[in-house]
């Protein structure tokens, strides 16, 4: 760290946003400055000073950036890789408000590029934007308001485009009956600003039952319960949670994933939005039961209201004294950047750094965040472990098959008469899944299906009878993965399909590994030229390229991104599917 | 104070010390080996505390940096004293069972309250008061200091009253605690130690004493001056006054690194006689009568001590070019054409006869020099392993030793006032990538070179009406220059900073005072007062 300072200042109004997550600056008349060990103990909270100055002026300045940077003494060369790391943070914007248009595989089912068209028709500049987990609801936008925030809308139409006006979540957006439910059983009927209305609903109970029994007690039952991690590496819950209570030292952390950015996901988000109390009372549980003094929900940026209604759930827990007198927990929000739900990339981030991942191991049980000993799962996971408390291991374990226990929520969109989040239990396959959506829209025969999102795999009309568990999935060679399950009406043209993933690897690739850094590019770079009928070589040429290029990026390749980088189109490949190249 | 020049501890120990204070010393440019140690104290959990007018890259590491005003250190020392004092931090038992003279310094520092010397220094009480009580509650602490302390007209008050603060709070003697003067060059430590003082025979024995003198006289055969020779500050005023007249410059730039430059320039034209010897034609040497070309540190045989007092051996790896010699080659050749039967030592053998001479050094043979990796001096014989850290004996008790007393200093405000005319204060430093006159570095290209400019707050820039690069007028009571300037965060408005590299460009001593400490006769480079005249020109 050597500080070599920008002679840009900030303004007022940045220095106040800055100010107000870092504390009153301490430094008097250029006489005094502190900074050294209590300046670097505060790097954590670079990405959160960073949303403070783009919240209050639409835009990171180099003046505000100088000035995070001289208070955290983070370098601004660094400082600056960090911010153009993520998506959200614009450093060479203007000021002013943004729009953020998802042009993402089910937003462009759904007429995105007419929304992309309609702006810019009127001359109005927008970002095209990755998934925003609106695909219930598709099109979707986010928007920006500097001073107001973020907000989403869904659906748009090109009309109102320009002029979004904020949506709340509208409850009870689940198209099931509530009462034969268990995870959604609070959606739409517990005020998610009350913790009132959530106690009504018996919540905190399960926290108070697991404080009774002990947390070996709790462990026991999660081992019992058979619930295996569903983020998608289907760990087991009680070993990993074991893992971290077992794991030496006083400082431990527990995290809630909610950086939901797998294109076609929004379980989590609905979780977040609709139940926020539940995620709260899962991470005590979990700070309870390992140790931990200190849990971190990690939001995806881009969603805004998950993130304000977990913040008032915090605050309202804390409030009620049910937190736990030794547990305190924050929330932190990712700023658009896909490769944050890997979980080391999350640990990166919530450090202040760029959202590159570690190689594993050490894991994250014992050596994770800030290097210490931490527990990390996603929300749906967190919810089902409350649930396991709830019912007991065994009543759980008898939910689903032996292998996949519980219930289990899939995200369907794209092509069916209703999107939405369903729970099922384990076992319940594909068609029945797509049934319940209300099959395929407007009457059209399917297509394919696209599951576990743009790092999913494609399926045709064979997959339909797979029972939806680990086993059967990977049996099958399709893959439950995030709870993506994006469905295609007949006579889709996938050429485009397969283009925007490869574009979205290509963007959200952190460049760390090599092969991924170049690969996604060159797997761009191939489709594009066979999608436009000039192929380098033969299009057999090209194929071998893309299967070269996959099988690198696969095996040298340190995390997920990179790993699964190539599987949709390769799957998409095997498949044949239409306006691909055979 | 403690009789010998060199720092009492080791770099190990500021690895592994409770608090850094580095006092003027930008160590992490000026010094780098040793403030990687510095660091590694800081990795280990030290807090550091950095005083220095500039936020540097040294202070940027700090907890916390205090920007006292140029040569305000006395009033700052005091005052922690004087707090310390207030608090009952001191350590009383060591006060009285190895010092003397605490009551002259208690009613001295009495006077400097924290409010007065936030007036002098300019930093806010609080702070003072943050400092006096990490370095009065620290289990160990270590204060480290380098140019900003010693390039003063009261360099050795400044020097003192650091002292002050290591005795009244026992931070000395004791592993971990101690005072580090960190030398800007790798052998300025040895070439003190063998005597290249004008008041001191080598190891540090005094000249003036007749027993040592009487010693060394048998040794090499020769009768040595009675009285302490002249410190180059009363050397220009014996050139001023014409009664020095012939001078022989050893591995030195003085036209160029020496204060007030125009008057140097006069001064060394008025000699009759100089003779430069250097492994480069200096700007000095080109004024010299003769020159004799030196060999380079590859190129010799011999030992560097560095600033932990540690003797290390030096190996030749190469020849040197043309008619270049060895220093003691050139010594002995010259003592020969005087006429004296000197024939000329190998390296060790001159080695071995400082041994006799240098209770320090008797110790160290080329063999346990090897051996040991280096051997930190006192190592008075082959029994010795040499000492970690000095001044241990302040710890037995009773100490059967000289007690270390107290020297009460007060603050004396730089000569070269600051006035409505020349209301900035500029103050010279070294850079990184650079070293003194850039006899030796400039020679080479560095990505991180700043060339001669004048740096210069942004609020002072703006006042100035100037944009970076464009040149300014800099003038001094003595002279003025033009340097382009470069505007650096690291400086308050009314604080200007030259880098003292490139006199051949910029030459910044032609501005500085030559006004020295009648102690040391180290001159006050830190401290001058500017005035900035806008010229309009771009440098581009």
């Amino acid at each position: 760290m050597d500080l070599r300072l920008m002679l840009d200042r900030p303004t007022g109004a940045e220095r106040a946003a800055v100010d107000a997550i870092l504390g009153a600056d301490q430094s008097i008349n250029g006489r005094v400055v502190y900074g050294g060990r209590s300046a670097r103990a505060q790097r954590h909270l670079l990405l959160p000073a960073l949303h403070a100055v783009q919240d209050a002026s639409g835009t990171v300045s180099r003046g505000a950036l100088a000035y995070i940077c001289d208070r955290l003494t983070v370098p601004p060369a660094e400082a600056y890789g960090v911010a153009t790391f993520y998506a959200l943070f614009d450093v060479d914007g203007a000021p002013g408000p943004s729009i953020h248009v998802c042009d993402d595989i089910v937003c462009a089912q759904y007429g995105a590029e007419d929304l992309c068209a309609a702006l810019d028709d009127r001359g109005t500049s927008y970002h095209r934007s990755p998934c925003l987990g609106q695909c219930d609801r598709a099109p979707a936008v986010m928007f920006h308001e500097p001073g107001t925030g973020y907000g989403t809308a869904a659906p748009v139409d090109p009309e109102s485009v320009a002029t979004p006006v904020f949506d709340e979540m509208p409850p009870g957006l689940v198209h099931q009956d509530l009462s034969e439910l268990t995870l959604l059983s609070r959606v739409g009927v517990v005020d998610p600003n009350s913790i009132d209305s959530y106690r009504e609903a018996g919540g905190f109970e399960t926290l108070s039952r697991a404080r009774e029994m002990g947390p070996d007690a709790v462990i026991d039952e999660l081992k019992r319960s058979n619930l295996r991690g569903r983020g998608g590496a289907a760990f087991p819950i009680g070993i990993k949670w074991e893992g971290v209570r077992n794991a030496a030292g006083p400082e431990k952390y527990v995290i809630a994933n909610g950086d939901e950015s797998e294109p076609g996901t929004f379980k989590d988000r609905l979780l977040m939005e609709s139940d926020p109390f539940a995620v709260v009372e899962a991470m005590a549980l979990y700070g309870f039961t390992t140790g931990a003094t200190q849990g971190y929900i990690y939001v995806r940026g881009e969603y805004p209201t998950a993130e304000r209604r977990l913040r008032n759930a915090i605050f309202q827990t804390e409030r009620a004294r049910l937190m736990g007198d030794d547990f305190s927990l924050e929330v932190r929000r990712g700023a658009g950047a896909y490769i944050c739900g890997e979980e080391t990339a999350l640990f990166a981030s919530i450090e202040g750094h760029r959202g590159e991942p570690r190689q594993k191991p050490p894991f994250p049980t014992e050596s994770g965040v800030f290097g210490k000993p931490t527990g990390i799962n996603n929300i749906e996971t967190l919810l089902a472990a409350l649930h396991v408390v709830a019912i007991g291991g065994e009543a759980f374990a008898a939910i689903g098959t032996g292998q996949s226990t519980g219930p289990k929520l899939f995200c369907v969109s794209g092509a069916v008469e209703r999107p939405g989040v369903y729970e099922v239990t384990f076992g319940t396959t594909l068609g029945e899944l797509l049934q319940l959506a209300g099959g395929v829209r407007d009457g059209k025969d399917l297509g394919a299906v696209l599951m576990g999102g743009a790092a999913g795999v494609f399926a045709d009309r064979s997959a339909l009878d797979v029972p939806l568990t680990f086993e059967d999935t990977r049996t099958a060679g399709t893959t439950i993965g995030s709870g993506s399950v994006i469905f295609f009406a007949d006579r889709t043209d996938f050429g485009p399909v397969l283009a925007r993933i490869a574009r979205f690897f290509r963007d959200e690739s952190c460049g760390q590994c090599v092969p991924c850094r170049i690969g996604t590019v060159r797997q761009e770079e191939a489709l594009t030229r066979l999608a436009s009928g000039m192929p380098l070589g033969s299009v057999d040429d090209e194929r071998k390229r893309l299967d070269d290029l996959a099988l690198v990026m696969t095996d040298a390749s340190i995390c997920g991104l990179g790993q699964t980088a190539s599987s949709a189109v390769q799957s998409a490949m095997r498949l044949g599917l239409p306006g691909v190249p055979a | 104070m403690f009789g010998a020049g060199g720092g009492t501890s080791s770099y190990q120990e500021i690895e592994e010390t409770d608090l850094i204070v580095m006092w003027g010393s930008n160590a992490r440019e000026t010094h780098p080996i040793f403030f990687h140690h510095v660091l590694k104290g800081v990795r280990n959990g030290a807090r550091m505390f950095a005083v220095d007018p500039r936020r540097t890259s040294t202070a940027a590491w700090a907890d916390v940096w205090l920007g006292i005003d140029v040569g305000s250190d006395i009033a700052l020392a005091n005052a922690v004293g004087r707090e310390i004092i207030a608090q009952g931090m001191h350590d009383t038992e060591f006060i009285e069972a190895a010092t003397e003279s605490f009551e002259d310094y208690a009613a001295t520092v009495d006077d400097y309250t924290l409010e007065r010397a936030s007036r002098i220094t300019g930093v806010p009480a609080s702070a003072i008061q943050e400092l006096a009580h990490a370095y009065g509650s620290a289990e160990t602490a270590q204060i480290c200091w380098t140019l900003g302390i010693t390039e003063h007209h009261n360099a050795t008050d400044n020097v003192l009253a650091l002292i002050n603060l290591a005795l009244l709070t026992g931070h000395v003697g004791r592993y971990g605690s101690g005072l580090v003067p960190v030398r800007g060059q790798n052998n300025v430590q040895g070439g003190g130690d063998m005597g290249a003082l004008p008041n001191k025979l080598p190891g540090f024995q005094d000249v003036e004493d007749e027993v040592l003198r009487e010693k060394c006289e048998g040794i090499w055969g020769c009768m040595i001056p009675p009285e302490a020779g002249w410190h180059i500050s009363r050397m220009h005023e014996a050139m001023d006054e014409g009664v020095l007249r012939c001078l022989y410059v050893l591995g030195e730039n003085p036209l160029q690194s020496e204060a007030d430059a125009k008057r140097m320039r006069e001064r060394l034209e008025s000699l009759e006689f100089m003779v430069a010897q250097d492994i480069f034609l200096t700007a000095t040497a080109e004024l010299a009568d003769v020159v004799f070309p030196a060999a380079g540190w590859a190129e010799s045989e011999g030992t560097f001590t560095s600033s932990e007092r540690r003797v290390q051996r030096v190996r030749k790896a190469i020849d040197p070019p043309g008619e270049a010699l060895d220093d003691i080659e050139i010594l002995a050749q010259l003592a020969r054409a005087m006429g004296h039967d000197f024939p000329t030592p190998t390296a060790q053998e001159a080695w071995d006869e400082l041994r006799e001479v240098s209770p320090l050094h008797g110790g160290m043979s080329y063999e346990r020099l090897e051996a040991m990796g280096g051997i930190q001096w006192p190592c008075p014989d082959e029994s010795s392993d040499g000492e970690l850290f000095l001044h241990g004996r302040l710890w037995e008790r009773p100490v059967t030793t000289r007690r270390a007393p107290f020297f009460p200093v007060e603050y004396a405000a730089p000569v070269d006032e600051l006035t409505e005319e020349f209301p900035t204060r500029l103050t010279t430093g070294r850079r990184l990538d650079s070293y003194n006159t850039g006899v030796q570095s400039g020679r080479y290209k560095s990505p991180r070179r700043i060339e001669g400019a004048i740096d210069l707050s942004p609020e002072d820039g703006a006042e100035l009406g100037v944009a970076e690069g464009e040149k300014v007028r800099v003038v001094s009571r003595r002279g003025s220059l033009e340097a382009p300037v470069r505007f650096d965060d690291s400086l308050r408005p009314g604080l200007a900073f030259m880098s003292v590299h490139f006199p051949d460009e910029t030459d910044v001593n032609v501005l500085t005072l030559d006004a020295w400490d009648p102690k040391s006769g180290t001159a006050e480079f830190k401290a001058t007062a500017i005035r900035l005249e806008p010229i309009g020109a771009s440098a581009s």
